[in-house]
């Protein structure tokens, strides 16, 4: 099994979630992070004083999937989350050693 | 003779200063601070508007409004003594009751904007300190000499609502206050902007209709000067939004919400004194000028002389308020739809007049801040230590936090 994480555009995220559906994906979990890359945060602007913003606002979404879904799942993320703009995130990849459906006990694919 | 139009007027305008103060002025405050420090900046709106009452109650009120001499007023009424439920205020149509809580509405306000300037690094028993001494040391003297028959008045004065008597009194403190206390740590190249921009927003709207009671009360009867006022603080609170808007817009690209806002709070503070006064085109001059001179205002104390005052008390309010002092006297003319002038006095006389009242507000509001910012100082300390301002005033001063979303304790 593999485990995704993928770094994207807070305002992709329902393009992201249908093109995932599609591709049947069992789970999906989303949370709102902040950070920066190689765009270094962006400016805005109070009452004519500039103010850095270091940390910009993300979703971070994790994904567990069979070993022979990884790549197919990485790509479909990829295309919906691009909009070819700085800023459009990461996509990682890890080995996932176990996974259990804690309501009934399920172990490895079988929890996915 | 008590009137009841009036009266019943004057009771609503009451309720819509304190609201300006409470939540009106607490939200718009709040959010401009960082997150940590949500809560003190409410916390320090709700204090001192209670601290004034009492201290209004016990003697602000008196040496403010009664008694004839010209410098201040006496303590014949401290703790309220003869005031009688049937009492008319005097030269007015309304209960004594009802002109007492309507300017501790006013004195509530007038310190409370100063808080703006010290957020997020001051001492809570410096706030409390602070304010209270400063409504007898700075409030009760200037409100006698404008509003409560002192020399000022005398001389001819022109000040509606407040232009003097709040704002620039309020704003000069702000800024003799901020340059005591010091910059935040991270002024003004690493601070966080601020919170949450609606909430200012919000706190601006109600600001923006309490203000109704502040200038159209301010004619303490039902009638058309309450209605010409309501209708030119409208004005020139709509046109300074456009302005200041417009300004950032061709500046930065992008129409912000907190600067037009911030127009809107310009604008109604530098209609202030003239609102009795001027007909709807000095609403619109004083719309257009209050946003640009006070948007520029902002950018020099901030960016230039580099004093922290953090919410731009004196940049908006205070600078505002002159500038509506003083831009007063032209506009008033009949010939620009204004109420015109006194016998014997013109246009230059009259701006004369009003220069008198905002320096000798302006020198008055500094020195008295200057000494209360010393004995504040030598009493309780200003300033919080590094260690508590950078963990944010709310849980080290107060023990609670503004927002609790996902993690909550549980009940002991």
């Amino acid at each position: 099994m593999k485990f995704i994480i993928a770094i994207i555009q807070p305002h992709r995220i329902d393009a992201v979630r249908e093109a995932l559906n599609q591709a049947g994906i069992s789970g999906l979990t989303v949370s709102e992070v902040r950070g920066y890359g190689r765009q270094r945060g962006h400016k805005e602007v109070y009452r004519g004083a500039e103010y850095s913003i270091n940390y910009v606002p993300k979703l971070k979404l994790e994904i567990a999937v069979d070993d022979d879904k990884a790549e197919e799942i990485s790509e479909v993320i990829m295309r919906s989350a691009r909009t070819g703009k700085i800023g459009d995130g990461k996509i990682f990849v890890f080995d996932l050693q176990s996974a259990t459906r804690i309501r009934t006990g399920e172990i490895g694919s079988q929890a996915l | 003779m008590i009137n009841g139009a009036d009266t019943a007027w004057m009771l609503t305008a009451t309720v819509l200063v304190l609201f300006m103060t409470l939540p009106g002025l607490a939200l718009f405050y709040a959010g401009l601070v960082r997150a940590k420090n949500v809560l003190s900046v409410l916390m320090h709106c709700v204090a001192v508007a209670c601290l004034v009452s009492v201290l209004w109650y016990a003697g602000a009120y008196s040496l403010s409004f009664v008694g004839s001499n010209p410098w201040i007023g006496d303590l014949s009424q401290a703790f309220l003594i003869g005031v009688g439920r049937n009492a008319v205020h005097p030269t007015t149509t309304i209960p004594d009751s009802v002109y007492i809580m309507y300017q501790m509405t006013f004195a509530i306000i007038t310190p409370g904007l100063i808080i703006g300037a010290y957020v997020e690094r001051i001492k809570f028993s410096a706030v409390l300190l602070f304010s209270g001494l400063w409504l007898f040391v700075v409030y009760a003297p200037v409100a006698h000499w404008v509003w409560g028959g002192g020399w000022l008045a005398a001389m001819g004065v022109k000040d509606f609502a407040g232009g003097i008597v709040v704002h620039t009194t309020a704003g000069i403190s702000a800024l003799i206050v901020a340059i005591a206390l010091g910059k935040r740590d991270g002024f003004p190249q690493h601070l966080q902007p601020p919170h949450a921009p609606w909430i200012v927003m919000v706190g601006a709207a109600m600001l923006w209709v309490g203000w109704f009671g502040f200038n159209a009360g301010s004619a303490l009867t039902a009638g058309a000067d309450a209605g010409m006022a309501m209708l030119v603080t409208h004005m020139a609170a709509a046109i300074a939004s456009l302005t200041w808007m417009g300004i950032e817009w061709a500046r930065f690209g992008k129409p912000s919400l907190v600067g037009t806002v911030t127009g809107t709070v310009a604008g109604l503070a530098t209609i202030t004194p003239a609102s009795g006064f001027v007909g709807p085109l000095g609403a619109v001059v004083i719309g257009i000028a209050s946003a640009a001179i006070c948007y520029c205002a902002v950018q020099l104390v901030k960016l230039r002389f580099r004093v922290d005052d953090a919410l731009d008390v004196f940049a908006v309010h205070g600078v505002g308020g002159m500038t509506g002092t003083l831009l007063t006297a032209p506009l008033m003319a009949a010939e620009l739809g204004g109420v015109g002038y006194g016998n014997g006095v013109t246009m230059a006389s009259q701006f004369g007049v009003q220069f008198t009242g905002v320096a000798v507000a302006l020198v008055w509001s500094a020195i008295g801040s200057i000494i209360l910012v010393k004995v504040t100082q030598s009493l309780v300390g200003l300033r919080v230590r590094q260690d508590v301002e950078t963990q944010g005033l709310d849980l080290t001063t107060h023990g609670e936090t503004g927002y609790n979303l996902a993690f909550g304790g549980t009940a002991q």
